[in-house]
């Protein structure tokens, strides 16, 4: 994909930069000979050239938005404004060892036997490569899913707080806000969809909604973490989804899986495969999409910035700011979206697996 | 390819601090804030349900006080028909009574003129037995002094007697 983008660029460089030489090229006289205009013609690509290059050398979008998609091992806010985070490796040699990430700040990012390598995403590894060693950094996505989950914990405790001190009393101000979409959840997301004993699985679902939603938004912030449009993150979501499902399903939902009912016995040898093939399928849709969406979201954000940065011009950057703005809308209604995405199919896969009288929800 | 190969290092922490969130925010904030919900929602219904209640007592009691109103009418009325029925039978009682009474004062008077009469008609027939007898004195003692006025006289009582 990078290098589509690459090329893409590219080309659009090439048309744009013919375009702004058109007029130049309308003043020449028209009865030098074909000699010279094709002389021209080789001078004006040499320059197109050129300044290609130049541009290659100055601006890198691709590497621009990988920089911004992947994790790191510092929190840069704008270039050069960063704040080192702490990192924390293990291997069995050493044993834990923690240090700040400003410790490669130097020539050959290298430090106490570390390197960091800059690739498409930062990586540290041991100078001596016979070493194993695991990277438990407080990276930026870290760093900015401990900052979202104290807020997640500030906002709802308080929250919580007002319904202990103020019982009877009417909700006001933030308090009806967040209680309009805790009952939304619970009323048109898992209530309906898991089922009657949907209580049990209410905070872990609610959790889901915010933490999603939260991180959503906070990625969209400038300088901020792409944790939602992490695969480990949206990973972990779709795993713990997983294991909550295939811990509570009833028999029925085994006994689905392995003999569907009005199934043929030959077709059997087909279903059940495709049956647990399902069941995989369900956690990983849910962790793809979220990835998916979110990155996608920041790459076409970026790459619109990052047009900006190409053409340099006066004329096209407002038209690209705008367009940027609309897409940011989009992006904040994205972040709604598929956090209530994520939440109403977890809450379909749970119910169709404690399902009492069964037939579990196929097709997802 | 990074983009899609998980880092194990976020894994764990993402796993840890989401658990972490999920522990925390379910014993501190969803519990009471559902709880706070579900509360409130009860006591919503429970205020329904009571204004319902009431309503419902109050078509009771309304449509009692209603029949008791009715009751109340349907007594009065027969206290006054029976009343009026009492009124006119004793002042038809005392009519006939009175009539009764009015023959039997008639029905005495009646026999003491009767009597009366009796009693005057026997004593007028005394009175002109006794008269005839005076008259017939007086008669006897003219005839004593003069004959033919002694005829006259006669002539006149007798025509004065027949007049009686």
């Amino acid at each position: 994909m990078y290098t589509h983008l690459r090329r893409f660029f590219t080309i659009a460089l090439v048309a744009a930069t013919c375009l702004f030489n058109l007029p130049a090229r309308a003043d020449e006289p028209t009865q030098h000979d074909t000699d010279k205009v094709a002389q021209a013609v080789n001078e004006e690509e040499h320059k197109i050239e050129h300044k290609l290059e130049e541009h290659e050398a100055k601006f890198n979008i691709g590497e621009m938005i990988m920089h911004h998609i992947a994790d790191s091992h510092e929190w840069e806010f704008s270039h050069g404004v960063s704040i080192p985070l702490p990192v924390i490796l293990y291997s069995a040699d050493r044993g834990i060892e923690v240090f700040s990430a400003s410790k490669f700040h130097n020539e050959h990012h290298e430090y106490n036997g570390y390197h960091l390598v800059h690739g498409d995403s930062e990586q540290i590894v041991p100078v001596d490569e016979s070493r194993k060693v695991y990277d438990f950094s407080i990276t930026k996505n870290v760093a900015s899913m401990l900052l979202s989950a104290l807020i997640l914990i500030l906002v709802f405790t308080s929250i919580a707080g007002w319904y202990k001190n103020s019982k009877g009393k009417a909700p006001k101000g933030f308090n009806s806000a967040m209680e309009v979409i805790i009952l939304f959840i619970r009323d048109e997301v898992v209530k309906p969809n898991v089922g009657p004993k949907y209580e049990k699985y209410l905070p872990y679902l609610l959790t889901l909604f915010f933490f999603i939603l939260i991180n959503n938004i906070m990625g969209l912030l400038p300088g901020s973490a792409n944790l939602t449009g992490n695969i480990a993150v949206t990973l972990t979501l779709a795993v713990l989804t997983f294991i909550i499902v295939h811990l509570n399903a009833n028999g029925n939902y085994y006994k689905h899986l392995l003999s569907p009912p009005g199934v043929p016995a030959p077709l059997l040898l087909i279903m059940i495969p495709v049956e647990i093939v399902g069941v995989f399928m369900k956690p990983f849709s849910l962790m793809v999409r979220l990835f998916a969406n979110i990155t996608a979201g920041h790459i076409i954000l970026l790459s619109l910035f990052g047009l900006i940065f190409i053409f340099q011009s006066i004329v096209i950057a407002p038209v690209i700011s705008l367009f940027a703005l609309f897409l940011n809308f989009i992006e904040i209604m994205v972040a709604f979206i598929q956090a209530f995405i994520f939440t109403l199919l977890s809450s379909m896969y749970i119910g169709s697996a404690i399902e009492e009288h069964g037939h579990a929800d196929h097709g997802h | 390819m990074s983009l899609l190969t998980p880092n194990p290092g976020l894994i764990f922490w993402m796993l840890v601090v989401f658990l972490l969130v999920v522990f925390i925010l379910a014993k501190f904030a969803w519990k009471p804030i559902l709880k706070g919900l579900k509360d409130r929602e009860n006591e919503i219904q429970g205020a329904l349900d009571l204004a319902e209640k009431t309503r419902a007592e109050m078509a009771q009691l309304k449509s009692d006080n209603e029949k008791l109103i009715a009751e109340a009418n349907a007594i009065r009325d027969q206290i006054l028909r029976d009343a009026k029925d009492a009124s006119d039978r004793t002042i038809a009682e005392s009519k006939d009574k009175a009539a009764v009474e009015a023959q039997k004062i008639i029905e005495s008077a009646r026999e003491t003129i009767r009597n009366e009469q009796a009693v005057a008609v026997s004593k007028i027939k005394r009175e002109v037995a006794t008269l005839s007898l005076e008259i017939a004195e007086k008669v006897l003692h003219r005839e004593l002094a003069d004959k033919a006025s002694q005829e006259k006289l006669i002539a006149d009582l007798a025509s004065s007697a027949r007049l009686n």
